[in-house]
């Protein structure tokens, strides 16, 4: 396309590159150097010292295992997303029953409850089933409000799967269950990679259920750990930074090797 | 990407005319799964999310300290809510911080998103910088954004030109800009995703027309690219709405609905009911208050914006 340079909008795009990159800079230089250099020689200037204390620093403040714990939570949500969302989609797009469609709309209407909305609810519920201060009280629920968006994002793939196909596999007298294993999951990986990044996104992320539901530091979630430090240890900018950065590292890590799958993702976060 | 969300709608289901079909044959009828496979989830679902949604409605008449067991009061936390100065003033509060959310990120994502759809080498690598926020969690960036405006040691206390004391936390107006400002830089980015993805998605004979006719750059912008953005604007101020109405970690890590409570918005209110002041009803009511409000204005904008009747922007293209 043979376009004059658009000299307005690259201005604009410049200033919000200082925006979004400043604090980037600012958090990046101030974990790699000592706290007394940032004191003193102030959070935009140049580091005169380098340091890796700030991370490890992190670790001996128990965000060990803290990542631990949001690693648990995160595998456990991802684990029953795949289990129950791939025949809830399969139903949704091949099921012509009105139950199925009666199921759907609850799940349409799932999508607007934001999780703010039950969290005193959830207090009680997890209280009375004893998952007070217990990971599988943090799992549980994360993991149901997981379920209508992923849900939407794998019918919407599986809806992509021509009739054709289901056709040929019903002439050769397949029942649901093969078609199930032999068609639409393979055919589907897309949408299955879509849904685990955005579940674990939405897992790894979680800060309300955790904030509600657990107390102790051997339940403690990164994102709380986070929280926790902010609160006890404030005065200690480059420490907190340091966690910061560490929080974002396994995300970092899947936009570097599975970009797409993770934009999509996040475009299914934003949903919420 | 979100089209889905919102494209997925109507077409998604089992579709509405099936049952006016002739009856199916054989080879159609033949593997079909039943209701059955969708049951754990829903069941799941039902238990986990749809529940306590009618506890929080049943809660909201009830008193409960968390300890001994609940009781019902009527209308009481109602009453007690509306005569509540700090929740009257916490439902503007939300209000102003979603409206200045859609204000200020509505017109620079729209801008950022049509400049990064277009092909430059150059506009790929900003993109990638302009990601990054998107890579932290809600409670990373506050956590971030108090470390870097704290009034000791962090960028106020070097430009006091600029912020005057350097305690942007310490007056009403300037704690609110921090958190519209750090909304803005935290969710700018998705929001520009989805415009950059429909901007692509404008078909390239609409410009090569208004070329012909004459159309200058901005002509074609106010004319073309933004009326063709107009599905996508409607969902990503849906979003910025809903996601307004229910804005927490940053007011929680942020300002603790401070100075006093010139901060404390509906959700953070709520959160400070029940879990700090250990009054679970009238916790509820606010949530319960939150959903039919972040529920109403989502309709509203469908509705006012002709969304519901689903005008294709594509009218007129083929």
């Amino acid at each position: 396309m043979r376009r004059r340079p658009n000299y307005l909008a690259g201005a604009g795009s410049l200033v919000w590159l200082f925006v979004v990159g400043l604090p980037l800079y600012v958090m990046l230089a101030a974990t790699l150097r000592t706290r007394q250099d940032y004191a003193e020689n102030g959070p935009v200037s140049i580091p005169d010292s380098f340091t890796l204390d700030n991370y490890t620093g992190a670790f001996d403040s128990g965000f060990g295992q803290y990542f631990l714990n949001t690693l648990v939570v995160t595998a456990c949500v991802i684990g029953i997303v795949l289990l129950l969302v791939p025949p809830l989609a399969y139903a949704i797009v091949r099921s012509r029953g009105r139950t199925t469609s009666a199921i759907f709309r609850l799940f349409l209407l799932g999508l607007a409850i934001p999780a703010q909305a039950v969290i005193v609810p959830m207090f009680y519920l997890i209280s009375e089933a004893g998952l007070y201060d217990n990971l599988l009280g943090v799992i549980l629920p994360t993991a149901a409000f997981c379920l209508p968006m992923s849900a939407l994002i794998l019918s919407g793939a599986m809806r992509d799967i021509s009739p054709e196909l289901y056709e040929a596999m019903a002439m050769d007298g397949a029942s649901p269950m093969r078609m199930f294993f032999q068609l639409v999951m393979p055919l589907s990986r897309g949408g299955l990679s879509t849904i685990v990044v955005f579940s674990a996104l939405q897992a790894w992320n979680g800060f309300l259920f955790p904030l509600v539901l657990t107390q102790s530091d051997s339940t403690k979630v990164v994102t709380l750990g986070l929280y926790n430090f902010q609160t006890e240890h404030g005065i200690d900018i480059p420490g907190l930074l340091g966690a910061v950065v560490l929080s974002m590292v396994p995300i970092l890590l899947v936009y570097l090797f599975a970009r797409r799958a993770l934009v999509r993702g996040l475009m299914g976060v934003g949903g919420k | 990407m979100t089209t889905q969300i919102t494209s997925a709608r109507p077409a998604a289901g089992p579709r509405k005319g099936a049952r006016r079909r002739p009856p199916a044959s054989n080879a159609t009828r033949v593997g079909r799964p039943s209701f059955a496979w969708a049951l754990p989830a829903a069941v799941f679902f039902a238990l986990f999310a749809i529940a306590p949604l009618v506890m929080v409605a049943v809660l909201s008449f009830m008193t409960w300290d968390g300890i001994s067991s609940p009781e019902f009061v009527g209308m009481d936390n109602w009453s007690r809510l509306m005569d509540d100065p700090v929740m009257l003033d916490s439902i503007w509060l939300t209000l102003l911080l979603t409206v200045l959310g859609v204000v200020i990120q509505t017109p620079l994502s729209v801008v950022l998103g049509v400049w990064a759809a277009g092909n430059q080498r150059n506009r790929a690598v900003l993109s990638v910088i302009y990601f990054i926020p998107l890579l932290l969690s809600a409670t990373a960036v506050s956590v971030l954004w108090r470390a870097l405006l704290d009034p000791n040691f962090g960028i106020p206390a070097e430009a006091t030109w600029l912020f005057g004391d350097g305690n942007l936390f310490g007056k009403q107006a300037t704690a609110i800009g921090v958190l519209a400002f750090v909304a803005t830089w935290q969710f700018t980015p998705f929001h520009t995703l989805i415009y950059q993805g429909a901007a692509r998605a404008v078909p390239e004979v609409l410009y090569q027309a208004a070329e012909i006719d004459g159309a200058g750059r901005y002509r074609q912008f106010f004319h073309i690219t933004l009326p063709q953005l107009r599905n996508s604007m409607i969902t990503s101020m849906i979003l910025m709405v809903v996601g307004g109405l229910t804005t927490f970690e940053t007011v929680l890590i942020l300002t603790q609905g401070g100075p006093g409570t010139d901060t404390t918005i509906s959700a953070y209110y709520m959160y400070d009911k029940a879990f700090q002041s250990f009054d679970f009803g009238i916790g509820a009511a606010i949530a319960l208050a939150l959903v039919v409000a972040a529920t109403i204005i989502s309709l509203i904008v469908v509705r006012v914006s002709g969304y519901d009747k689903m005008r294709s922007t594509m009218e007129g293209v083929s």
